[in-house]
């Protein structure tokens, strides 16, 4: 771009402003990834307290500590939270941060608009909180607001629930806009879009799964607050309406957005695998071509989540063979990863831990994935804790793990100092213990027969809920150790190289550490054709 | 064990160890948090000791689905044993690698990186093959799906009809007079929910009434809902069908073997979702006549008592039943109710003011509130009965009543 002409990023131009307005009125990237990267942590806390005070409800049967009512606006608000406000907005933050200087770009493309949907998120979250002190309560009936629990039996702040939807939407937009136009505009001259780190390429396919599915959330949510104050019946059977329409439309957003949550989470393993293997990226072009493909398989797998709704045969059928081919391209990142690490050189940094388990564990959720993708046994499984343990191994050592891990991979080029990698260690085996003793035995107490959502529970599954809980809690507060290990970070350590660790490879590598307040306001040279 | 079929003949030696651990899994009510752990940890290492043992497969049927009482759900267990063990070799190659990879190839002992970075034959290979073994699944789960659908003419029809909080069973009749119907509630009382008395033997999984079936004989399950969307759920039948208001959906099974049979709702319905179990009582073609022509009897007396007149004591006493059975979950049981979502009944409203608003909310319910139609789950006398009660306990006092009849004729008026 020539619109900047300076050689060197630090010698006249304007660092940040101080105090307080400069993180209220950036448009620099690298702010604003950081606003991003607090806020969900942040929200990782407070959407982890109520899983906390749903475990700790769970941990014997009968009712200890909260009442039906506030269980149920316990597990929806946690969903709605971690979903939207925790993994989501991690995502955009790290994007935010890396993808301009993975391009070598100075910046995102639309800096002032990137300011507008970050701080969108903060209204709606207030919003969607406060609703926990409305009359009637929080939203309860579950982040997947079935009408007609959500419409006519909703709680009156089902409205504020409605509005804070639609900011979120509307955030998400603008930013996956900046991603699309920021990656397909300014990328460094000669790279082309085959020579694009993967991170990169994930979230490119996954800012165009959001600007086409959000729309869709919006619309559910408009024709919800129509049926609930203008007098419709979209949802509505007795006015003529059908409450099965609210849960297609629903999962036609729902299921790209499953996978909006873990794309790219593929693009950061993909990242980090190769360093510490000390060895290429085993199959670039598939990954890319397997990327593409789980996105588009991804419109038109939505009804499994819907088999026991009744429908016909042949819908069952057809739901059933298009998820299962979805295993396909997931199988292929897999045997890509494990040959990145085959014959590698490897070394096992806290990036290189979570990233290996990631592996591990998001394929026990895929397999897990596969068994649900099947009808008959869906029909056994849905809608159990086999389903919670599902979705818990994709989304917690599955995404959250690759977010923990892109946090330690870069934390040295955005603070230019080294983490503590004692406690980051021991910070991986707590959460990677708890997680598993979470979520494992989950498999077992849903095969056995205990549904989800359920504040209390028949006495045969005590034992399994007694593990989970326990195990919750191991894992929930070894996350305050992560907080104390950022900081620390933050704050000192042993100033971290350039090039950080041995094996990198990518343009961020290549300035400084920390990063400078503007990267690549002059666009690199590229070394040469093998970024990727 | 959720139900009481015996366990197929085995090996004295097998019987006994699962004995053990099924003993371990059993809870008493009595014990508290600190045995609760001890027992989680010696079932941990009974657990960890029979994976390593030789017949652990065996042991984990406490923890696996069930294989059920009906050729269909027999059918689905092997398939997800099926499907399971697949993902389980699966899992065990590509993790065996990577675990071999992970202790080889490391710098710390000299490996030096090697250079390949594509392989388009392994590429091939690892795109085709898994194209084979999920056609190797599909095919079985097509046809269990098949035999699932299978829409032939049923022997019995029965509609299943979610309510918040309960279940109403309907067995269809051509004759209307011969139409048994009723509601099927959690029998666990609050009390044991609240940790107040000690937990009893099926705790959260028993009815009242439980659904009552023939063995042998092909049931068909027409499944609705009143109000939002319920899931009935039985595993020993393989069967979860959706309730949901507007549609009615078939589901159909055939049970081998007599025995009570339990399951649980499975969407998220509102506040007491978790306590709408269902019970399923699978007899023998006799049992079942006889209970059937019992049920016809009762619904023919209750239609009678309509046309006579209560006491005041009649009344309170019905009343005060059908309140904790209805009413106690929102009302709760002192009448107070949790306000805003559920009104105190306690010296305001409608059960102190003019009694025919007060017959009116009950019978057709409030729209937009929790507060259903009753008029589809009780009877006129069993009506009459609560708004009496409600209009003369903890207090009220009102001293009117209202008598069958009249419902009655309000109800079957506006029919
Ligand atoms: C091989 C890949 C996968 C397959 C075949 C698969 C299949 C399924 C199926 C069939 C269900 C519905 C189960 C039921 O409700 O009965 C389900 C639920 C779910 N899956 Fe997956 N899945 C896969 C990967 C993922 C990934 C990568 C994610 C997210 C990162 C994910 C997140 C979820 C969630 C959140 C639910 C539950 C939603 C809810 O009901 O609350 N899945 N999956
Ligand atoms: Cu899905």
């Amino acid at each position: 771009m020539s619109a900047v002409i300076e050689n060197h990023h630090d010698d006249h131009h304007h660092g940040p402003d101080k105090g307080l307005m400069r993180w209220v009125l950036t448009t620099n990237h690298k702010d604003i990834g950081t606003l991003y990267l607090w806020f969900s942590f942040m929200m990782f806390l407070v959407g982890g307290c109520m899983a906390l005070v749903i475990r700790a409800e769970l941990f014997q049967p009968g009712l200890q500590l909260v009442v039906p009512e506030f269980f149920n606006q316990m597990t929806t608000m946690h969903g709605l939270i971690m979903v939207f406000g925790a993994v989501m907005p991690a995502f955009v933050g790290l994007a935010n941060w890396l993808v301009p200087m993975m391009i070598g770009a100075p910046d995102m493309a639309l800096p002032r608009m990137n300011n507008y949907s970050f701080w969108i998120l903060p209204f709606a979250f207030g919003m969607l909180l406060s609703t926990l002190f409305m009359e009637g309560g929080a939203p309860n009936f579950g982040w997947t607001f079935y009408a007609p629990l959500s419409t006519e039996y909703a709680p009156p702040s089902v409205t504020f629930f409605i509005f804070a939807v639609h900011l979120m939407g509307i955030s998400s937009i603008m930013g996956s806009i900046n991603v699309i136009v920021t990656i397909l505009n300014l990328r460094a001259p000669g790279m082309r879009l085959m020579d694009m780190p993967l991170f990169v390429w994930t979230w490119l396919i996954t800012a165009y799964l959001l600007i086409a599915v959000m729309p869709v959330l919006a619309g559910v949510v408009t024709m919800m607050l129509m049926d609930i104050h203008f007098g419709t019946a979209f949802f509505n059977a007795g006015g003529g309406g059908d409450p099965v329409l609210f849960q297609h439309v629903f999962w036609f957003f729902g299921h790209p957005e499953v996978y909006i949550m873990i794309l790219p989470a593929f693009g950061i393993v993909s990242a980090i695998i190769p360093t510490f293997a000390r060895k290429k990226l085993f199959g670039y072009d598939s990954m890319v071509y397997a990327t593409a493909s789980i996105a588009f398989l991804s419109f038109i797998v939505w009804a499994h989540h819907m088999f026991t709704v009744g429908m016909p045969i042949a819908g069952e059928l057809y739901f059933m063979y298009a998820t299962m081919l979805i295993a396909v391209p997931t199988g292929v990142k897999v045997f890509n990863w494990v040959a990145t690490m085959w014959q590698g050189s490897m070394t096992f940094e806290t990036p290189m831990l979570f990233a290996i388990a990631f592996v591990i564990l998001f394929t026990i959720g895929g397999l897990s994935g596969l068994m649900l993708a099947i009808v008959p046994a869906d029909f056994q499984y849905h809608d159990t804790y086999f389903v919670v343990a599902h979705f818990h191994y994709v989304l917690v050592p599955g995404s959250i793990f690759s977010i923990m891990a892109a946090a330690y991979y870069w934390l040295p080029k955005w603070t230019g100092n080294m983490y503590d990698e004692t406690l980051g260690k021991t910070h991986f085996w707590l959460s990677f213990v708890g997680v598993n003793v979470t979520f494992f035995p989950q498999h077992f107490i849903g095969l056995a027969g205990m549904p989800r959502r359920y504040p209390d529970y028949a006495l045969q599954f005590a034992d399994w809920n007694m593990v989970s809980s326990v195990g919750a809690f191991l894992f929930g507060f070894s996350q305050l150790l992560f907080l104390f290990i950022v900081i620390k970070c933050i704050r000192g350590g042993k100033q971290a190289t350039d090039e950080v660790w041995d094996g990198a490879e990518g343009l961020e590598w290549t300035v400084e550490s920390p990063a400078p307040y503007h990267t690549f306001s002059t666009p690199p040279a590229l070394p040469e054709r093998s970024l990727a | 064990m959720v139900k009481g079929a015996m366990p197929k003949p085995m090996d004295q030696d097998r019987v006994n160890h699962r004995l053990e651990l099924l003993d371990m899994t059993k809870t008493q009510s009595s014990l508290g948090a600190v045995s609760r752990v001890k027992r989680v940890v010696k079932l941990l290492t009974a657990l960890a000791a029979s994976v390593v043992s030789t017949h652990a497969l065996a042991d984990w049927s406490a923890l696996n689905m069930t294989k059920g009482v009906t050729e269909i759900s027999r059918q689905v267990y092997d398939l997800h044993m099926l499907i399971f063990t697949i993902c389980v070799v699966i899992g065990v190659v590509v993790f065996g690698i990577m675990i071999w990879s992970m202790l080889v190839h490391r710098k710390s002992l000299g490996a030096e990186p090697a250079s390949f970075s594509h392989s388009t034959k392994l590429e091939y290979a690892w795109t085709i093959i898994p194209i084979f073994i999920l056609i190797g699944m599909a095919v079985p789960a097509t046809s269990t799906l098949r035999d699932m659908y299978d829409a032939s003419e049923a022997d019995i029809d029965i509609e299943v009809r979610g309510y918040q909080w309960k279940w109403q069973y309907r067995y269809l009749n051509d004759d209307p007079t011969q139409e048994v119907k009723f509601m099927s509630a959690l029998l666990t009382p609050p009390d044991e929910y609240y940790n107040r008395t000690p937990k009893r033997e099926h705790y959260l999984a028993d009815v009242d009434n439980p659904l009552v079936i023939p063995i042998n004989k092909k049931v068909r399950f027409l499944v609705t809902s009143n109000d939002v969307i319920h899931s009935w759920w039985v595993p020993d039948f393989a069967v979860k069908k959706d309730a949901i208001p507007g549609f009615v959906h078939e589901a159909w099974a055939k049970v081998e073997e007599p025995g009570i049979y339990r399951g649980k709702c499975t969407e998220l319905c509102g506040k007491d979702h978790g306590f709408m179990p269902i019970v399923v009582k699978a007899v023998e073609q006799e049992e079942y006549e006889a209970w059937l022509a019992m049920k016809q009897q009762e619904a023919l007396e209750v239609y009678e008592t309509v046309g006579k007149t209560w006491t005041m004591a009649e009344l309170m006493e019905t009343g005060e039943k059908v309140y904790a059975q209805h009413c106690q979950t929102c009302h709760q049981a002192n009448g107070e109710g949790i306000p805003p979502a559920f009104p105190s009944l306690v010296g305001q409203g409608l059960a102190i003011g003019p009694i025919d608003p007060h017959i009116d909310i009950v019978v057709n319910g409030k729209a937009g509130s929790a507060m259903q139609a009753f008029a589809a789950q009780l009877n006129p006398a069993e009506i009459a009965a609560v708004v009496t009660y409600e209009r003369n306990a903890w207090g009220n006092d009102v001293g009117d009543l209202v008598q069958p009849r009249e419902v009655n004729a309000l109800v079957s008026g506006e029919e």
